[in-house]
């Protein structure tokens, strides 16, 4: 059913120099520490990383809870800053196609997608076989989804022994490590145009409109760049 | 706070992000990887990326946003070399943001 060596190695991506265990490892800790601080229980906590699985909108989550927001409203906050995965996958998973896999494998492994996880495999699908890179991704995706889970755990029990100043440390090791990554993947000018375009449209957008300007400069500089691409035949 | 709001956030926080996840998996069995349209969508899916990150460093979110901005472009940029003078590992900048940043605020 699942071809046991090349998810073995998809499951490795989380060792060596590359490895997002790391920066999974700080940010999860440092949400699970906030969740804590937000009145959730271990249960809550480990159970908004499993079946949310996406930080920066269980951060919405939090912050919404805790000012008071509806129900409603928080759906739509998480929607609308979670909607770059609509796009990630689209641009990863025509990548992983093959005829001969079953469709559940790709519906249920959608869940895994998440920045590290994209990031690794549009870095490394090139390596495996056409036939099994679904199997690469549910590699990859357990085991960027359980590190984040464990995190999560051991951030709320270590919340007391965590002060600011490391709480601080913690948060930057996302952003650090997601930034080397986009610039590690600027290998033609339609993605390095994409990247570097966006890193500046991203804040100047959020300043007249902080919840749609993910969406907003995720589109406009994305086009840009693609039609500049077509433009210079990349 | 109330534990019945507490599950039921978690609730819609994962359905309005499994939406996303799974429209994207049902549009790609449409998209081939040779078309216009792949390239558009990955230019798009790296652009919102870029601008979620640069949110992160410019305006963020939480404890972040206790530390100075000028501090936070120093840790990055200087983290960015480390990751290109080292032949692109990723867990010597990694390590050296946290500890950077951590004492650099509590100065």
């Amino acid at each position: 059913m699942i071809n046991s060596k090349v998810f073995f190695q998809g499951l490795n991506s989380l060792k060596g120099s590359r490895s997002p265990a790391i920066p999974l490892a700080a940010c999860f800790i440092a949400l699970g520490a906030l969740l804590k601080d937000a009145g959730f229980n271990l249960q809550q906590s480990a159970a908004s990383s499993l079946f949310t699985y996406a930080l920066p909108g269980q951060l919405v989550m939090a912050e919404s809870l805790l000012v008071g927001a509806s129900i409603l409203n928080i759906f739509i906050a998480v929607w609308l800053v979670n909607f770059r995965l609509y796009p990630m996958t689209v641009s990863l998973f025509p990548l992983l196609v093959h005829k001969s896999q079953p469709k559940w494998k790709y519906y249920l492994s959608c869940h895994f997608l998440a920045v590290s996880s994209w990031l690794i495999a549009k870095d490394s699908y090139k390596k495996i076989n056409k036939k099994h890179r679904i199997d690469f991704w549910i590699g990859v995706g357990i085991g960027t989804w359980t590190t984040a889970i464990l995190m999560t755990i051991i951030g709320y029990l270590s919340a007391e022994y965590l002060n600011k100043d490391m709480m601080i440390g913690l948060a930057i090791v996302n952003p650090v490590y997601f930034f080397c990554m986009m610039i590690g993947a600027m290998k033609n000018i339609s993605i390095s145009t994409a990247v570097i375009l966006g890193t500046i449209l991203g804040p100047l957008i959020y300043l007249y409109s902080t919840e749609w300007s993910l969406l907003f400069a995720g589109l406009i500089a994305g086009t840009i760049a693609f039609i500049f691409g077509e433009k210079n035949g990349i | 706070m109330e534990s019945n709001i507490i599950v039921l956030a978690i609730v819609a926080t994962s359905l309005a992000t499994f939406i996303s996840r799974f429209m994207g998996a049902i549009t790609s069995e449409k998209v081939s990887v040779k078309s216009k349209v792949f390239n558009w969508f990955n230019c798009v899916a790296y652009s919102t990326l870029a601008a979620l990150l640069g949110r992160m460093i410019i305006f963020p979110a939480g404890v972040l946003s206790e530390s100075l901005l000028i501090i936070r472009i120093l840790v990055l940029f200087i983290c960015i070399s480390i990751f290109l003078y080292s032949k692109k590992n990723l867990v010597l900048p990694t390590i050296i943001s946290a500890i950077l940043l951590s004492v650099l605020t509590s100065v």
